[in-house]
């Protein structure tokens, strides 16, 4: 190998990387040129439209289906049924996912399609579809699941040491329960398919997809074909965060199902009602736990059972169980531990990716811990948390090493000196005892997450590079583009690795005819993966130019250097070749001027059943300090400043990454505290149906709730060895900062109460849960209660017991 | 396209039309039933995106030629709430209007150069709801140091801000004016559009990166003329008829003959029935342009609010003069929604968490319900019937909103929800107060979410009337508040939660205007 491809990690001369670019597409962006999935339904001529028959109830047979008095609604065209489907009749890869059910299995569940000239055709056909029903019994709620001993899937247990023995000579002991939310992806863009058929029987597929491939897969068996009649093609996504990596795939199947019995296009696009009540969301969770303190306040034992609500099918609820299960230490050292695992089945739209795919659920669950415990031990939390972190040399209860695990602490002081932490924290403590009625909290929290795909194989990605005789670049990869900026960061990559100026490369839209068996872009993952098949592909392209500039300039191809597009030699510049005209000659000499690039992440291992291995490349890591103010009348809050230390290794674009990171803690921020899904759990006619899907009763951040005062901090010197330009992955970690802002919540509503107090509070953490957290904490200091042991706390907070 | 050939263009004025970004456009076959969002994705303006579909999002925000005295306004709305056929001879401007790649408008050339957007998608709604704040003509930037403070004769934003300014004004870290920029640009005119990937940062800085409009800028230069006058309008095709009637007479003739009919006047509430309940009026009735509903009389003895004025037309013509008001409005919903929206829509559908009856019931307010046999006058208090129930007959519209004078010098407005901007409430209260010494001469309590109907807390009302404003009489009377409401549980709040709000906002009300003889923010 020439030397043009050096370590992985290192950068050559004015490297495109590091540079603050904004996204490729932001010109095309504000002026709503940018296309989408749906935007191409106009350019497309005699499309007809879909419209889902959705079934009325949690679960129930379907015992008859009538589709003639949809025949009779002018401008329907066809009903799909399971009749139509000529392959398998499953929009998953685990068979447990019909595509048209013959039993429903939530509210909501499509039953069949309608296709007609126009929307309203379409929908008007659906409504008149008649279909019967036999309601069956119906499992709403996780503890509905557990009290039916309803669960699917593999349970799984990560493993340490001997919890109970730990336990047993623990110093102190405390034990709760703890309920959290869902989360509705809300992206802006709904989901969307538009399917064509070719005249030799090709099906071509524009999806909103995170995950191209298998949608392909799962096209090509509905329909009974091989992968390679099938094209799916992403053009940019209106936001993925994970709810768009495995849920477009039976839409897509829909579209081309329908595209095949017409002859016609056909456009799938769900309205933000059917997306909300169709597509999973994040999983919610309910554990339970008991923690061990030694006499150091340090984590000596922890045991806990974690059941997720993965709705009625599998979908990706093994991996985000398994990642929920490697997150619950996050950054803190637990030298015994156990933590078991299992996904209750519900009669709920199937749970599925979303940033952080189940490490927040895990991680969540030591930080309400934590926070709840601080008080009993008569410590601060920022202490208690910092006191427990990983020091180097230590492995995770999964059998990891945690490399620089220094950095933790390193970044915790960095922050805790970028936002004067000390002088703060006595100011809040001034602010609230000047106010009764209002109160603030100042909370610090750390973030480690792993990067990489759980399952080792995944971690694998293609990309293909031309270079034009003109000297122009072209460039494709297997990753998506839903907002991240990763078409952005593989531009700057390509055109760092060919030495030539941004503006002579171009990336063309993702296709599975371009780049084939690719991964999902999902797990953070994207620029690590493509990024190193981008970099190889143009490594391999450079080795080639080599040769010729070095027979040109007369000398070793090792010593020839590409720079903004001119090429010199090593330690002199009086002769030079403009890029164009190499890459010109080079053509001539019948040298190749394209290459397909492959990275595969190395060192990886992983053991599924024993939940033991190395699944992760590196540790992604941050703090955020959040201050909160609080409404003691209502417990409505503001959001009054937060900063931000994070660890993006060597930037690849910082524009784009700090982008990720302060959406990330805004979206992470939501979860927490603002977004709630309710289903009607009561035994009414409406037993199953969520009554939060619509953008009128499920609210995400707007303006109102985005920190005042925002101060986002790159973590310096931060190279990683062994990934594309010492970078590091950025797109899920960032949420889970967030935990700042409950904790800070927490803080306050304590603040209300006696010295000591244990809040527990509620999540998301809305206004009326801080209120209720509030009110038991006023009741706690009237009593005169809240002992540190935790014992005689309001009847709020039952579940934690001070042993 | 040049925005300044518009006032050349002549189009055949027979044809229904809507000119969009200076080009006009036939309407075609659009009837009643048809939305500017889908007739403008329909003429391939993929620049207006379908986020929600309810005016939630802002993912179709577009601009219209709304009229400012003899001027024009370039008004930010969701394209998704109104009918096409409504926009009959007005002018609209979408993102791609507003620039294009190469040579981007500076709102697009702020947003893109500052990661304002990731994925892009609700971006050109951004786009236009920033472009609206850009050239509001009375937009100003603050001296340095000075950003808080509204310039003297400025609109009613300066209410608006004491109260945006949050709970406690003497909080140290309540910075003077964190929903302004230096630049006067005011953070309400994007609280109607939601980003799901930025988390809000660089587009605030975006904004309040803006500099003022360059004086050739066509988009500019068209605000000194008038806005266009409303067509007088009638379509009707598969999708129902719509008719923009001449005048109020006409209006009420059709009201008598079609009771059936769909008024709509900003038409948010129509969109939402429209495209989530899909419901399908044979006739839509469109009177938000009609004279006799549009005016604002300040009187001696009240002031008369035309019912299809909007919120956003309201607040600066009222300029904080009724300080209640003006604490309502940058608390209702969105200043998308409020660009539409009008209080007869808000007072029209009886909703019982509609955010302008506790208000206006504090207000003690009656309406001018209007028929073609006449006009009555009904105070709001007995207004509501029931569950979206009014005395209102069907052959009836809203024409005037009285509110009498002098108003109470002491209010609130009280919203309990989950998120600041653009949100439902689960109680709203409000609150007008006249003192006499340090006792209670008059109080008037208004509610909305804790029963079947807004209502006026009227046994609080006779408890606290003669009694001393002091904290222990305030929480005796939030026990007998608690007591009249009957509030449901549902997705918004639990029934026990807006009980203890009714107490608690009564309390927190009293917190923050004491009896001038307790001398203290904080009774001891």
């Amino acid at each position: 190998m020439s030397k043009a491809h050096g370590p992985l990690a290192d950068r050559p001369i004015n490297p495109k990387v590091g540079l603050e670019i904004s996204h490729e597409s932001a010109d095309l962006h504000v002026t709503g040129n940018a296309l989408y999935t749906q935007d191409l339904v106009g350019r497309t001529k005699d499309t007809l439209h879909a419209w889902p028959v959705q079934a009325p109830h949690a679960h129930a047979t379907v015992t008859g289906l009538r589709v003639d008095a949809a025949y009779q609604v002018p401008g329907v065209v066809r009903v799909l049924t399971a009749d139509d489907v000529p392959g398998l009749n499953d929009a998953g890869e685990k068979h447990d996912e019909p595509l048209f059910p013959s039993e429903v299995m939530f509210y909501g569940h499509a039953v069949c399609w309608v296709l007609g000239e126009t929307l309203e055709a379409a929908r008007q056909g659906a409504v008149a579809v008649e279909v019967d029903y036999e309601p069956l019994p119906s499992l709403v709620t996780i503890q509905d699941a557990i009290a039916a001993e309803s669960f699917q899937g593999a349970q799984r247990t990560v493993s340490r040491g001997d919890a109970d023995a730990a336990m047993a000579t623990a110093a102190r002991t405390f034990s709760g329960e703890f309920e959290f939310g869902g989360q509705e992806h809300f992206y802006l863009e709904t989901n969307a398919a538009l399917a064509l058929i070719d005249e030799n029987g090709q099906i071509f597929i524009q999806s909103s997809t995170q995950h191209p491939s298998e949608t392909q897969d799962i096209v090509a068996h509905v329909l009974g074909l091989p992968a390679h009649s099938i094209t799916v093609q992403c053009l940019r996504m209106g936001g993925g965060f994970g709810g768009k990596e495995f849920q477009p795939h039976g839409l897509a199947a829909i579209a081309a199902l329908g595209a095949t019995l017409t002859g016609r296009p056909v456009s799938l696009r769900l309205n933000r009602t059917q997306d909300i009540t169709m597509t999973g969301k994040r999983h919610p969770f309910l554990a339970s736990w008991e923690v061990g303190f030694d006499a150091d306040n340090r984590i000596c034992a922890l045991r806990a059972t974690l059941t997720s609500n993965g709705g009625w099918s599998l979908d990706l609820s093994e991996p985000v169980l398994a990642r929920a299960l490697c997150h619950i230490d996050n950054a803190y050292w637990i030298p015994d531990i156990t933590v078991h695992g299992r996904i209750a089945k519900t009669n709920r739209a199937s749970n599925t990716a979303f940033r952080g795919f189940g490490g927040p659920q895990g991680m969540i669950v030591i930080e309400d811990i934590l926070g709840r415990c601080a008080p009993l031990l008569g410590v601060e939390a920022d202490e208690l948390r910092r006191n427990n972190f990983y020091s180097p040399g230590q492995q995770t209860p999964y059998g990891q090493p945690v490399r620089h695990a220094e950095r933790l602490a390193d970044i915790w002081d960095i922050l805790s000196e970028r936002s004067d932490f000390a002088a703060r924290k006595a100011a809040v403590a001034a602010f609230n005892q000047a106010h009764p009625d209002t109160k603030r909290g100042l909370a610090m929290t750390p973030v480690k997450f792993g990067i990489s795909f759980n399952l080792t194989a995944f971690n694998q990605a293609g990309a293909l590079v031309h270079v034009y005789k003109d000297g122009s670049v072209l460039i494709n990869h297997g990753g998506a583009e839903m907002g991240q900026g990763l078409h952005t960061k593989m531009i700057q990559v390509a055109a760092t690795s060919l030495g030539v100026p941004l503006s002579y490369v171009r990336l063309a839209p993702t296709r599975t005819d371009k780049v084939p068996n690719t991964s999902a872009t999902a797990a953070s993952s994207g620029a690590d993966l493509n990024g190193g098949a981008i970099k190889n592909a143009c490594d391999q392209i450079r080795a080639r130019l080599n040769v010729v500039a070095g027979g040109k300039l007369g000398i070793h191809p090792d010593d020839v250097r590409f720079v903004d597009g001119v090429v010199t030699g090593i330690g002199f510049h009086d002769q030079q070749i403009q890029w164009a005209d190499l890459v010109h000659a080079a053509y001539f000499q019948r040298v190749q001027l394209w290459a397909a690039g492959f990275y595969r992440t190395p060192g990886l291992h992983w053991d599924a059943g024993r939940m033991q291995g190395e699944p992760f490349k590196y540790f992604a890591y941050g703090a955020a300090l959040s201050e909160v103010e609080v409404d003691g009348f209502s417990g409505a809050y503001r959001l009054l400043r937060v900063d931000i230390v994070h660890d993006v290794g060597d930037s690849l674009s910082p524009l784009i990454d700090i982008g990720q990171i302060e959406g990330g803690f805004v979206q992470g921020a939501g979860w927490l505290t603002l977004e709630e899904l309710r289903w009607d759990d009561s035994d009414g006619a409406n037993r199953g149906r969520l009554n939060t899907q619509a953008a009128s009763t499920y609210k995400i951040p707007s303006f109102s709730e985005m920190p005042e005062e925002f101060n986002v901090h790159l973590f310096e010197r931060a190279t990683e060895s062994g990934v594309v330009y010492g970078s590091k992955a950025v797109g899920e970690p960032p949420l889970m900062l967030a935990f700042s802002v409950r904790e800070a919540l927490r803080q306050a509503a304590g603040a209300f109460g006696p010295e000591g107090w244990s809040v527990d509070l509620g999540c998301p953490s809305t206004p009326e849960a801080v209120y209720w957290a509030i009110e038991a904490a006023r009741a706690g200091a009237g009593s005169g209660n809240g002992s540190p042991s935790g014992n005689g706390q309001s009847a709020t907070a039952p579940a934690l017991a001070g042993v | 396209m040049s925005i300044s050939e518009l006032a050349t263009a002549t189009p055949d004025v027979g044809v229904p039309h809507v000119t969009v970004n200076g080009q006009p456009r036939e309407l075609g076959e659009v009837g009643g039933h048809v939305t500017l969002l889908e007739w403008l994705r329909g003429s391939g303006f993929t620049g207006c995106k379908e986020g929600c579909a309810e005016g939630e999002c802002g993912a179709c925000a577009v601009l219209v030629a709304r009229p400012d005295g003899d001027a024009t306004r370039w008004t930010a709305i969701n394209a998704c709430l109104v009918p096409a056929a409504g926009l009959d001879r007005q002018e609209v401007i979408t993102a791609e209007g507003i620039g294009q790649p190469g040579r981007l408008h500076p709102v697009q050339q702020e947003m893109a150069s500052r990661g304002g957007s990731q994925c892009g998608y609700c971006t050109p709604g951004f786009i236009c709801s920033m472009a609206s704040e850009f050239y509001r003509s009375d937009r100003r930037p603050s001296p340095p140091g000075r950003a808080a403070e509204a310039e003297p004769g400025s609109d009613g934003s300066a209410a608006e801000r004491s109260v945006a300014n949050g709970a406690d004004p003497t909080a140290p870290g309540n910075a003077p004016d964190h929903e302004h920029g230096p630049n006067g640009f005011d953070l309400h005119a994007l609280s109607g559009n939601l980003c799901r990937c930025t988390g809000y940062r660089p587009i605030r800085d975006a904004a309040y990166a803006l500099g003022t409009p360059d004086a050739t800028d066509p988009l500019l230069t068209r605000l000194d003329r008038p806005a266009p006058a409303p067509a007088i309008t009638d379509v009707t095709s598969s999708q129902g008829r719509f008719r923009r009637p001449a005048d109020l007479a006409e209006a009420l003739d059709l009201l008598a003959s079609s009771p059936d009919a769909r008024l709509v006047a900003g038409s948010t509430d129509w969109g939402v029935e429209l495209n989530i309940r899909h419901s399908r009026a044979a006739l839509t009735l469109g009177i938000d342009r009609l004279p006799e509903l549009r005016t604002l009389v300040i009187g001696k003895e009240s002031i008369d609010i035309g019912a299809a004025l909007t919120l956003s037309e309201i607040e600066r013509a009222l300029a904080g003069r009724v300080p209640l008001l003006a604490q309502l409005f940058p608390q209702f919903a969105s200043r998308l929604i409020r660009n539409g929206a009008t209080l007869g829509g808000n007072l029209g559908t009886g909703s019982p968490i509609g955010d302008s009856p506790p208000a206006l019931l504090a207000l003690d307010a009656s309406l001018v319900l209007a028929s073609s046999s006449g006009e009555r006058e009904v105070p709001l208090s007995g207004y509501f019937t029931g569950y979206r129930q009014t005395l209102k007959r069907p052959d009836e519209l809203i024409k005037v909103i009285r509110v009498p004078l002098p108003v109470a010098p002491i209010s609130a407005f009280h919203k309990i929800a989950k998120r600041r901007f653009d949100d439902i409430s689960s109680v709203a209260v409000g609150f007008a107060l006249r003192l006499d010494g340090s006792s209670v001469a008059d109080i008037k309590i208004g509610l909305g979410g804790v029963a079947a109907t807004p209502l006026r807390a009227t046994a609080t009302e006779e408890f606290l009337t003669g009694k001393e404003w002091t904290r222990d009489t305030v929480a005796q009377a939030a026990q007998v508040l608690n007591g009249e409401a009957t509030p449901i549980s549902d997705h918004r709040a639990s029934a026990a939660y807006r009980t203890a709000m009714l107490g608690a906002s009564l309390r927190k009300f009293h917190a923050q205007n004491p009896a001038p003889l307790a001398n203290s923010r904080q009774e001891a």
